[in-house]
Formats: structure tokens, C-alpha cells, sequence
């Protein structure tokens, strides 16, 4: 127990406090900016058991934020090569890497076997499925998200509390961008990450004042901490806890109807009568021209469907192909059919047009 | 009465700033809404949530405090 001396030594934790911690389980979802910190800080403290679920490969531009992994790191699995880091940090807990994706199919399996559930993801669709999850499974979830300069923390469904549907009830459009779109400041997953993995200890020790029915909304530039505190909305929970039985049928649609649709850029160049649209803002670098191409920036594509020619092959591109997804589920909300996504990044896309010239 | 309005996220980028002073001479949050997307149309097609003394408000309730929060999701990890 040496390992756990400094905990052991405070008077809110002691010993007790310490074989609470080694008797808890937490779930982390996504081994990214926010869940490297919250992986390493949980794992030093000794948390008994901990899984991972992602199923992303670390990049090179992944580490100027995800601290836990190194550049021997780059091309494997995320779950897996965080799992090999921590163990280095601590051996004797238990650790399991899920390198796959959460589903409405797999959620409630893997969230039964874990007391806390904390968010680490990148996209809404992920978020609610999560939210909806711990409701259904009744798991207090530590949740976690962030925006450039700017990040919120909270604890849902904490002692039958409020959820995430108890601020937003419905899920965005998706037009909201993530970070490998707009940037986010490296430290600033730290900073959040770190909250989050403090929420989970007060949780299992049963210390301070856990942040339910409060978002801790945090400015990286001002230094300002916002407190916001909303209340719980038993209809929108009851809402979750009635669609129970049915959770796992439930498809995640944004990403099963979307693939069909997504087409690499060589076959995207191949295909006939063809209308480009450029579907980043108007000030995003870099500029590329080339024939058949038009811009009209996601945020102003619902009200610009005119500029759309429905007798062409509509076929939409951005940075990193996320936003061009949601342009096409977009057209299909519309009833505008035959239009795809080119899956590649701009750059990739920007190497074909000249390797073609 | 003089509001101050905070905007955070990317309502900042849609508003150019991260505060301002607002005269409102109405009663209620879906008034203040209504005058803000006058003055910011892209507000909306956006997603965010109005919080007064730092607690989320209904549209329907009345505007009671001068410190007002436009609060929107964040999807990012």
C-alpha cells in the first residue's frame, strides 16, 4: 500500500477510503484528449478495474493533446495502446481494452459490468447513446466535453439525478464541429479530463459536493468558471427508462446510413454528371479550385438547398469528411436524393486533384 | 433593464463577442430569444439553452436577473 501512501495519509480518504477506490470499476469511452487524463489519474489511484472502449488508431496529430499516448503509439489501437501505457503505470488493477465501437447493441452489456460510466467522445450521437445507456443501466456517468478555449463537466443520473436530456433534451443537427475541425488548446483536455477523474474519486468516496444538477462550464482564456445549475426533468428520463426494452434494437442510424454514402475521392472523380460542394466556411484555408466545384458552408446549406441541382450527382467534401456526412443526412432529411460524401480528408482529396492534372 | 448576456462556445463566433450590455424592455426568455435572433440570425439554426443566475431557464419564464448565460452543447473529446 505504499504505492497509495499520499492517499491513504489524507483524512477523507484513509485506508477505507483507498479499498473503496481498489473495490470500483469505471468505464471510460474514448481513449482521446479527454479520456488519456482520466485514464492516467484513475489508474494511479488504484481504481480496481478499468475498461476502454475505442476503436480509433492514434495519429500523429493526436499527440499534441493525448498525452498518454507516444510516437510509438501512432497506427495502433487506441484502447490497446492506452491499456499498454497504464500498465506500465500500475500493474496490479485490472484493465480491459475494448478496441471496438459502442452500439445501442453492446452499451448495456458492457455498462453493466462497470459502477461508473465516464464520457471521453467526440460526437453527440455517441453522447446521447451513452446518457441513454446509464440511465437504463443506472450508473452515475461523469460527463466531459470541450470547445477550443472552453470546457463543460457534470455528473449524470448521479443518486437518480439529473441527465444530459435534462439540459438538451434533443440531440443537435450535427452541424456543431469537433476538434480535429475547428482546433482545441492541447491543455485543455487535461484540465477537463482531470475534473472528470476528481468527480469519479468524490463519487467513490463519497466526499464533497458531487457536480449534479450543476454544469461546470470552464474558459481556458479568462479563467472564468461557470457553475450552471439545471434541474432534472423526470419526463425526459422517463422517456429513456419506457424505450428500454427496445435500446438494443435500436440502430445507430447517423453511422448505418451514412456509410453507404461515404465513397473514396478516386471514385467520387469517376462518377458522371457531377456537382462538388465544397461544404467548409467561407475563411478555411486552404482555397482549392477546380471544375464542377461550389462552396456553400454546412451552416448555410439548409437555408441554400436552391443552389442545389437535384438533376446532378451531388458529391460533398470537407476537412475531414465529417461535416460532408451530415450534409448528405441533411439532403436526405430533404428528400434530396443520389448525393455522397468523399470519406478522405481535404488534403488527400487536394494530392488526388494533382497527381491527376 | 440592462442585461448582461455571455455567449459561450461557438455562440461567440456567431456574435463577435463574449459579452455585452443588452437594453430589454420585455418580460420573458422567449422575448430575449426573439430579439436576439433579430439581431444574430445564425442564432437560429443553432443549438443552445438559455440560463439566468446561472440556472437554466423555460422559455416561458420571466426575466428576473440581469446576469444571462447562451449555453450551447459541446460535442468535442
Amino acid at each position: 500500500m505504499e504505492r497509495y501512501n499520499r492517499h491513504i495519509i489524507l483524512d477523507k480518504v484513509g485506508l477505507k477510503g483507498q479499498e473503496k477506490i481498489q473495490n470500483a470499476s469505471v468505464l471510460v469511452i474514448g481513449a482521446g484528449g479527454l479520456g488519456c487524463p482520466v485514464l492516467q489519474y484513475l489508474t494511479a489511484a488504484g481504481i480496481g478495474k478499468i475498461g476502454i472502449i475505442d476503436m480509433d488508431i492514434v495519429t500523429i496529430s493526436n499527440l499534441q493533446r493525448q498525452i498518454l499516448f507516444g510516437t510509438t503509439s501512432i497506427g495502433k489501437n487506441k484502447a490497446i495502446a492506452a491499456r499498454e501505457q497504464l500498465k506500465n503505470l500500475n500493474n496490479e488493477i485490472t484493465i480491459n481494452a475494448y478496441p471496438e465501437k459502442l452500439t445501442h447493441q453492446n452499451a448495456l452489456q458492457y455498462f453493466k459490468e462497470y459502477d461508473i460510466i465516464v464520457d471521453g467522445t467526440d460526437n453527440y450521437a455517441t453522447r446521447y447513446l451513452i446518457n441513454d445507456a446509464s440511465i437504463i443501466t443506472n450508473k452515475p456517468l461523469v460527463y466531459g466535453a470541450i470547445y477550443k478555449f472552453e470546457g463543460q463537466v457534470s455528473v449524470f443520473n448521479y443518486q437518480n439525478g439529473a441527465s444530459y436530456r435534462c439540459i438538451f433534451p434533443k440531440k443537435p443537427n450535427g452541424a456543431e464541429p469537433n476538434c480535429s475541425e475547428v482546433g482545441v488548446l492541447g491543455v485543455l483536455p487535461g484540465i477537463i479530463g482531470s475534473l472528470q477523474a476528481t468527480e469519479v474519486l468524490k463519487i467513490i468516496l463519497n466526499i464533497g459536493d458531487v457536480l449534479s444538477g450543476n454544469l461546470l462550464c470552464y474558459h481556458a482564456l479568462t479563467n472564468k468558471i461557470t457553475k450552471i445549475k439545471f434541474k432534472k426533468n423526470a419526463l425526459e428520463i422517463e422517456k429513456i427508462v419506457e424505450g428500454r426494452k427496445t435500446f438494443h434494437l435500436k440502430m445507430d442510424t447517423e453511422n448505418c446510413v451514412i456509410e453507404k454514402f461515404e465513397i473514396p475521392v478516386e471514385k467520387a472523380f469517376q462518377l458522371k454528371n457531377t456537382q462538388f460542394i465544397d461544404v467548409r466556411e467561407y475563411n478555411e484555408q486552404p482555397k482549392i479550385t477546380f471544375k464542377n466545384r461550389v462552396q456553400i458552408p454546412l451552416s448555410e446549406l439548409k437555408t441554400n438547398l436552391s443552389k442545389i441541382d437535384i438533376t446532378k450527382t451531388n458529391v460533398f467534401f470537407c476537412k475531414s469528411g465529417i461535416r460532408s456526412k451530415q450534409a448528405v443526412l441533411l439532403l436526405e432529411q430533404e428528400e434530396i436524393k443520389n448525393s455522397f460524401s468523399i470519406k478522405n480528408n481535404l488534403q488527400e482529396i487536394i494530392n488526388y486533384i494533382n497527381h491527376e492534372k | 433593464m440592462i442585461l448582461k448576456i455571455k455567449y459561450f462556445g461557438l455562440i461567440e463566433e456567431i456574435t463577435a463577442c463574449n459579452e455585452e450590455d443588452f437594453v430589454f424592455f420585455k418580460e420573458t426568455i422567449l422575448e430575449l430569444k426573439e430579439i436576439l435572433f433579430q439581431k444574430y440570425p445564425k442564432l437560429e439554426n443553432t443549438s443552445f439553452k438559455i440560463a439566468q443566475n446561472n440556472e437554466i431557464a423555460n422559455v416561458n419564464d420571466k426575466i428576473t436577473g440581469t446576469e444571462i448565460v447562451l449555453l450551447p452543447p459541446f460535442a468535442g473529446g
